[in-house]
């Protein structure tokens, strides 16, 4: 085939849709302070309010005011857990955090914090498919069979960003009601690949990111249950009922209900058309390279997430060799993480650090074609080939027997 | 895809990357003189050497690396700088060396990905060990960090790989700092990279 640029590193980051971009550039005309009281701000503030209206309804929300604006998840989530933060520290308070080990940094982060601040924390631990085990979870729940009393909240990601496992936030959150615990699901990654009806989750807080719905970046959005307590992260004016301070961000707003209303739109035939490519990138890779493992749960998958790991052949090295072909993915690689750790993630789905350093997320959305996945097909086998001819490390996926050998010419 | 915009590395690595040389090929037959592993499986980068050396002169050489393309272009640019040097030159190259003939590498990557040179002397010393030679150039690739008591960067790497974690460890396996101090943050800097190289 003819070389061609191909975008698989949707779960990073999307592109804006066009009828996002054009209506945030009309609005750019509006520069009235949505909370002024004029015609000119109760016009921008009309704007930002059906945007909220579209926001809730991608979530199956009836009430448009449990839906905050942010900046973004990161802000969404640390506002839960600062709110966890001032709730545990009254005395006598329930103080207990459960989350899992597969979060996103900005959830371990927060969690770490509390855990600094004195607050009991437990990290579940997930299966070879990053499932949590719902009897783990519940014996955390349960005061008289783990340490830290009663749990204030449990906190689990809907998606993973990395393997694409999706948890069961039902049960989850069932669990947690059933033992007086608020729950919180970080839904970035699966709000426009996944049906989300906040209703028969029952999750009390859900946090959304708007860039990874063909939005602009800088927005999201917190959803609170009505009742459920919520502190401000930012203090300021009285802005979303007095929870989150600051001047609204009236184009990004504006984006986020329209990216929020086409996802929502779309989002029958997005899945099916992407679970349809995923199935041909799979099938294709495990074809076309021999030793392969697929990293996620075989079904429980969002539709646009392929995790590969290939043994003998490192993450970064592929990812570069990819880049020069004009396909830009990510890695689990410790190369490539900056903190010299491989991928958490794949880490606590116990494939051992090899197969998280030779991993390949390919996370595919509305702008990939057919041709964009048999592009890829054909320039990675010669890759993986390329690099394992030149490797120490023994292709083969039978993880401890690798493992041995190096540990024996290690030193 | 935008040919203007620079590559994640210098051209040089990207050269290396994409065409190294002298790398082992599977298919061939390679009769080395002495062979050499480094590196940790968990930190994400191995290398091995095979040297055939004659009269102490390094005439041929080939390596095999996992690794990321920084580790893969240092080690093909490792190999072409020693061919047809004398062993005991290529014994005291160091790092910074192949960082700097590869344009520059980013900070973080020149000793998580540059262990060609540890490789390379695994492999120089047991051509030694087989010549009744062993340990003849101890030493010389050595260099001083704590000037009060002459303690070396070998002396520092010998500690973490036998487990000093902490700078009280460290001092603990080698005296170092405890006359003046300031050598302190350099060699905690060490420290902290060899512990990288050699930790679990």
């Amino acid at each position: 085939m003819e070389n061609r640029f191909v975008y698989m590193d949707y779960n990073a980051t999307t592109p804006l849709r066009d009828e996002v971009k054009a209506s945030m550039i009309e609005d750019l005309d509006v520069y009235a302070n949505a909370s002024s009281m004029h015609e000119a701000g109760r016009r921008a503030r009309d704007r930002v309010e059906k945007a909220r209206v579209a926001v809730a309804a991608l979530i199956g929300a009836r009430d448009p005011q449990s839906i905050l604006f942010t900046s973004g998840g990161s802000e969404s989530n640390n506002t839960v857990f600062n709110t966890m933060y001032d709730l545990g520290r009254s005395p006598g308070a329930r103080r207990k955090i459960i989350t899992t080990a597969i979060e996103h940094p900005c959830v371990m982060n927060a969690a770490r914090r509390l855990a600094d601040e004195g607050f009991p924390v437990a990290f579940l631990g997930v299966d070879g498919d990053g499932r949590i085990d719902m009897r783990d979870l519940e014996r955390e729940l349960d005061p008289s069979r783990s340490q830290g009393g009663p749990t204030l909240l449990v906190s689990v990601m809907a998606a993973n960003n990395e393997i694409g496992t999706l948890q069961d936030m039902k049960a989850i959150a069932a669990a947690a009601k059933a033992a007086g615990a608020f729950t919180h699901t970080d839904a970035v990654q699966a709000a426009g690949k996944i049906t989300i009806d906040i209703a028969s989750w029952g999750v009390d807080y859900l946090t959304l990111s708007c860039h990874k719905i063909y939005g602009p970046k800088g927005v999201g959005a917190l959803y609170v249950r009505k009742g459920a307590p919520a502190e401000p992260l930012i203090r300021g004016g009285h802005q979303e009922l007095g929870i989150r301070a600051g001047t609204y961000n009236n184009q990004g707003i504006l984006g986020f209900g329209l990216a929020a209303e086409l996802a929502l739109r779309d989002l029958g035939g997005f899945a099916k058309r992407l679970s349809g490519l995923r199935r041909r990138l799979k099938e294709g890779i495990a074809a076309g390279v021999p030793d392969i493992r697929i990293n996620g749960h075989p079904s429980e998958v969002l539709p646009n997430t392929l995790n590969v790991s290939f043994p003998g052949a490192e993450g970064e090295a592929i990812l570069l060799s990819l880049d020069l072909e004009g396909i830009e993915v990510s890695t689990g690689s410790a190369c490539a993480s900056g903190s010299l750790e491989p991928s958490h993630v794949l880490m606590a789905t116990g494939v051992g650090p090899e197969l998280a350093h030779g991993s390949i997320r390919f996370s595919m959305g509305r702008g990939t074609a057919e041709e964009d996945v048999d592009y890829v097909l054909e320039r990675l086998p010669p890759i993986i080939k390329r690099l394992r001819r030149m490797s120490t490390v023994p292709s083969s996926t039978s993880a401890a027997a690798p493992a041995k050998t190096l540990a024996a010419c290690r030193d | 895809m935008n040919d203007t915009f620079q590559w994640l590395y210098s051209p040089i690595v990207k050269e290396h990357f994409t065409n190294p040389k002298n790398v082992f090929d599977p298919d061939e037959t390679f009769e080395g003189d002495s062979e050499g592993v480094v590196g940790n499986i968990k930190c994400g980068d191995q290398m091995m050497f095979m040297l055939k050396i004659k009269d102490d002169l390094i005439t041929d050489v080939r390596w095999k690396t996992y690794g990321c393309a920084s580790a893969i272009a240092s080690t093909s640019m490792l190999s072409e700088v020693i061919k047809g040097m004398p062993i005991r030159e290529a014994y005291s190259i160091k790092p910074s060396d192949i960082a700097s003939r590869l344009g520059g590498l980013p900070e973080n990557k020149i000793h998580c990905s540059v262990l060609g040179d540890k490789a390379l002397r695994a492999a120089i010393d047991g051509y030694l060990d087989k010549k009744g030679r062993s340990g003849e150039f101890k030493g010389e690739d050595s260099v001083v960090v704590c000037n009060c008591l002459n303690i070396t960067d070998k002396d520092i790497e010998r500690a973490a790989k036998d487990g000093a974690r902490t700078w009280e460890q460290l001092q603990a396996a080698t005296k170092i700092g405890t006359v003046c101090g300031s050598c302190k943050p350099r060699a905690e800097e060490l420290l902290h990279e060899f512990a990288h190289i050699y930790g679990d």
